[in-house]
Formats: C-alpha cells, structure tokens, sequence
C-alpha cells in the first residue's frame, strides 16, 4: 500500500515496465516555426527521448504541423531540432537534413501503405533501408511477431481492414529501425471496435522497442492510456507540458476537447483479489476501489484507471447502499459552471489526484455545493490500463461496474 | 497485284520507336519537375511544352527547319562535327519528332505524377528512401498506366505525323519517306491502289495497337491513393 501519494509517478503505473530510466542526455529539442496560410505554429519545448510523450490538441492546433516539420516535410520550418544532440534543423546555420537522412520513423493518419506492394513487400521496403543504416536492433521477425503480421504478410493493402492496415503501418515504421517513431491518430481512421483491436499492439509496442515515441492524438482517453507524458497544443503554440496525470488533472481541457471527453487518470496499486465476486481491490491513497478481476496484475503492483467525467456524479453525503460499488471522497476544489448549457464541470481533490466530474447546473444549486466543501464522487464506470504487454485480448476495457 | 514499297512504312515505325524512345527519357524528369515544382517559372515552361499541340505543323516544321539549317549554330556545329546536314535526314526528322510528339509524352505522365500526391513519396522518405529511389521504387510503379499512355501516345503521333516531316525532312526513299508522305505522292501521281495498301495497312495497325493498349491497360491494377 502506498498512501503516501507517490503513486503519482507514471513511471510505476506500467505494469510490465516501460523503457529503461530516462538518460538524462536523450532529449528532443524542438524549437520551431511555420507559417503557411494564416496559420503559423511556435514551439519550443524540449521533450525527453524516452517512453511516450503524447502531442495532444483539437484538430487544427498544429499537430500534424509539427510532425512533418519534425520528419522534414514542412519546407517553412525555421529554428531547431535536435535528436541527443544530432541537429536536424538549425535554420540559423543553415542546417536542414532531408527528410530521408533522420532516423524518424512514422505511421500515416491513412496508413499510407504502397499499394503496388503486399504486407511483406512493404515491410521489406523498410527492412532494406534501414538495415545497415541503424544501430537500432529491430529484427523482421520481431516486428511480425510482436503486430501479428504472418497472415496478412502476402495480403495486399486494398484488402486489409483499417486495422491491419494501421498494424501493417506500424510494423513498416518499426523496421525503419527509427530512433524517433511519430504515430499521426492511427486510431482516427477506426471505428470503436476497430480502435480496442488495435490498442493492445500500441500499448505493447514501446514495452517492446523501446523507441522513443510521439503519439499524437486529439482524444483524451487514447492519450490518457498510452502517454507517460503530454505536449497540449493548441492554435499553434503548447499550452502545457507534463506528466500525463498532473496535465490531464490541472489543465482545463473543455476548450481543448469536447466536454464529454474531459477525463482523470489515477494511478491505484492493487490490494487484494477477490475470487468468490472475481473483484480486484485496489487502493487509492488510502481509500478503497473494486473492479472486475485483473488477472494479470498482482498484489503490490500498480494499474492506471481512466475516469471519464461524464462517468461520475458527486454527493455531498456518503450515499446509503446503492449498487455504485466505488465512492470516493474528496474536497470540491472548483466548479465551472457553463451558463450556456446545462452543466458544470466539478473538480475534486482526492489527495494526490483530482478527478472530475460532469453535473447539471441544477444539482450543482440543489445540493449547495461550494469550492472546499467535503463531497463523495460515485464513479460509475473506470476504464483499465493494465500494460500487461501483449495479449490476444484487448486490455483496456470498459467497465460499467455496479 | 504487285507488292507495295514497305520502306516508308519500316522507316515510319523505326523514326516513331526511336521518338518514344528519346522521350520517355527526356520527358520523364520534365514531367517530375513539372508535377512537384512550386516555381515560378512552371506556367512558362509548361506553356513551351504545350506550344506543338496549338501550332501548325508547318509553323513549327518551318523554325525547326531554319534551326537545322548549316547556316544556324546547331545545324552548322552538326556539319561540322559529323559532316552530314541536320536537314533532309533521318536525325533532323527524329529531332522534329522530339519537339513535335513532347506534349503527347509529358502530359501523361505529369498528369499521373500529380495524381500520385504526395503520401507515397511521404512515405517513402520517412523509411529513408533517397528522392530517386523512391521515384525509381515508388513513383514509376505506381504510374504505370501514365508511362503507356504517354509512351503509345507518343508513337501513335509521330506516326501520324505530315507536315513537320515534309518541312524538315523531304521526301528521300529510304531516308525521310515516312509513311504519310509516301501515300500523300501515290495519291498526287494517281497511285490509288499503292495508297490504298498503305493507308489500309496504317488503318489496321493503328487499330490493332490501341485494341492491344486497352486490353492491356484494363489489366494493370489501378492504384487507389
């Protein structure tokens, strides 16, 4: 049990491991301008070179921008990039790598796979390339292995389903042997089942590389999941860096995402499992949570839950027996009020994490809530991220859990 | 019925090969400039590209004949280097054709170029592929049906072609009497028969090439992007 409140480092909340601890050397600076159109995109932030930093906005904030004016494709790009010290662009020295030269590996909102070209010719492309050209140890054989390519490798790309085409992608970008792998929304393309068979193999993927990532993304859940750390931007400039749970907790994110999207990550170590209900128990700064059984997990070890505000209600009184099985209680820190709708939107402080929650206005009025009063939040459904490495079975799932 | 004269006719697919030839090379990086580029000057050399569909033959037949001529720099340095005249010969008529058919080559494939955008190459040079490997790899692969439309574009008009070749070329047997000009002097001098041969022949070839063209290209898988 672990009270204390460090369960905030991210680090511990992969249940498997992430990539060996950061060196302190391996960042990527970024410090650029573009400009085309009316839109011109300024950040300068530099990022650690390990485990996956999420480059999170609403469309039209300059994600993509950044991306391609990491892998080269954006001519306007002027300032600097730098990988561990390797310049890519320096604009002032006239230094400017083309696109081919950096070791960035990248996956294609459409996958862009080359459809005169099967599964197998596609990643042989890569292969080829990289082969000599790359100290990264990636072999074919791993990639196929780790993205379940075997059947799909004589297949060609019009006859692959989203999915596999993104798995494909993946794969063709990992043998690229990259030293940076940038994924553009390889969700976006997918639908919602499409979308959990695919996040096993993005969850499984930096375990098993260890390749430094960016994952950009303009859905919470995908980055509350997936990232160890998140770049927020939005109308070109980053509104906030940080630690995936500190960004997702403090920064408002209604103008940023749609409101139903607005979410918490916690981070609970699990306590006990329960056999007889199939129940895992999970501690939470000294509070109780139960969840459907967590197989792989054990006791000791830390599992990430995503808490949707939509997902929970707020009473100002320990509620009787009720069939919501996970009450927390806290202290109302705001209360946001939308004039415009319905709702407000209602932070609470549970210690050392913050969850959030989508009232209407009128409850927020009936139970007379104010900032500092003592509230209970009833979490009626959590989302698990386990990063339990690779399973056939998707890992993270949605629990309506009465 | 006596055999008609097949020189002009060999002489014709000879010139037309070689033209398409000369033009998949020269045309190719002209179209790959083309489709790319955001200079300034595209619309200007665009324009000259264009330039042979609008104008006369005989207008373009009649520079090209003042350029080939000993009297101009290139027709005199071609004297001089291989001591034989640009005009009435069959270089002069393979340089003509060049100029003449450039339109029915780069077209084509600048067409299939842009259509192309830019994810593949994208692509390609995220997974470290040079701009010419991933032409080479990429690109010409997936325009395959633009390389024979221009190519069997190409030759389909130099056979065709009339006026440039009486400009520049005459009309010397075995030398510069393409098919055109050999059925145009059987009908001046009342040949019917000899030109009916010849002009039936070209009918039935011109028929059985694009028959052939259209099988084929139906069969090469399109590339959705």
């Amino acid at each position: 049990m672990s009270p204390d409140g460090d369960a905030m480092g991210i680090a511990g909340a992969a249940g498997s491991g992430s990539a060996a601890s950061p060196e302190l050397e391996a960042r990527l600076e970024v410090d650029v301008q573009v400009a085309f159109g009316g839109f011109d995109l300024q950040v300068e932030q530099a990022i650690p070179a390990a485990g996956v930093t999420a480059v999170f906005g609403p469309s039209g904030s300059g994600k993509t921008t950044l991306l391609r004016s990491l892998l080269g494709f954006e001519s306007g790009s002027r300032g600097r990039i730098a990988l561990n010290g390797d310049v890519w662009l320096d604009s002032e020295a006239g230094v400017d790598v083309p696109p081919h030269r950096r070791p960035v590996g990248c996956t294609f909102q459409d996958g862009q796979l080359f459809p005169h070209l099967d599964v197998a010719g596609n990643l042989r492309y890569a292969d080829r390339r990289s082969v000599g050209a790359s100290a990264v140890s990636i072999t074919h054989g791993d990639v196929v292995d780790t993205l379940d390519l075997e059947p799909l490798l004589d297949r060609r790309p019009h006859t692959l389903s989203g999915g596999e085409r993104q798995r494909a992608a993946l794969g063709r970008a990992l043998l690229s042997r990259p030293r940076l792998l940038l994924l553009d929304e390889p969700l976006s393309a997918l639908d919602r089942r499409r979308k959990a068979e695919i996040m096993p193999y993005l969850l499984a993927l930096h375990p098993r590389f260890g390749i430094p990532t960016l994952y950009v993304s303009h859905a919470v859940d995908e980055v509350a999941l997936l990232a160890d750390r998140v770049l927020v931007l939005a109308d070109g400039r980053a509104q906030a860096f940080g630690g995936t749970v500190e960004v997702l907790e403090q920064l408002d994110l209604a103008p940023l995402t749609e409101r139903f999207q607005a979410a918490a990550v916690l981070v609970a170590t699990v306590s006990a499992h329960d056999d007889e209900y199939r129940l895992t128990w999970l501690d939470l700064d000294g509070q109780r949570l139960s969840v459907p059984r967590i197989e792989h997990l054990a006791v000791g070890e830390s599992a990430r839950l995503l808490v949707r505000s939509r997902d929970v209600s707020l009473a100002t009184e320990r509620p009787s027996p009720t069939s919501i099985r996970n009450v927390l209680s806290g202290v109302l820190v705001s209360l946001h009020q939308d004039e415009l709708t319905a709702f407000a939107e209602a932070t609470v402080d549970l210690g050392s994490h913050r969850v959030r929650a989508r009232i209407t206005r009128a409850s927020a009025a009936e139970l007379g809530l104010a900032t500092g009063s003592p509230v209970f939040a009833l979490l009626k459904s959590v989302s698990l991220d386990t990063r339990a490495g690779r399973s056939t079975e998707p890992e993270w799932r949605e629990t309506r859990h009465s | 019925m006596e055999l008609p004269e097949l020189r002009p006719l060999w002489l014709s697919l000879q010139l037309a090969a070689s033209a398409t030839a000369v033009l998949l090379v020269l045309g190719t990086p002209l179209a790959w400039w083309l489709s790319g580029t955001r200079s300034r000057l595209k619309p200007v050399i665009e324009a000259v590209t264009a330039l042979p569909l609008v104008l006369p033959p005989t207008v373009l037949g009649f520079y090209l004949l003042l350029l080939m001529s000993p009297r101009s720099w290139l027709g005199g340095l071609w004297v001089e280097v291989t001591d034989t005249t640009l005009t009435f010969s069959f270089t002069g008529l393979l340089i003509a054709s060049v100029v003449y058919s450039l339109p029915f080559m780069v077209q084509p494939l600048q067409a299939a170029f842009e259509s192309l955008g830019r994810g593949p190459l994208e692509a390609a040079a995220a997974l470290r592929a040079s701009p010419l490997d991933a032409f080479l790899t990429v690109a010409a692969p997936l325009s395959l049906r633009g390389f024979l439309t221009a190519a069997v574009l190409t030759f389909a008009h130099t056979i065709g072609e009339f006026g440039v070749v009486l400009m520049v070329g005459g009309n010397i047997p075995g030398k510069t009497r393409v098919i055109s000009i050999a059925i145009y002097e059987h009908v001046e001098t009342l040949r019917y028969a000899e030109a009916h041969t010849l002009a039936a022949g070209l009918l039935l070839f011109a028929f059985v090439v694009l028959v052939f063209v259209y099988v084929f290209n139906r069969r090469l898988p399109v590339h959705v992007a």
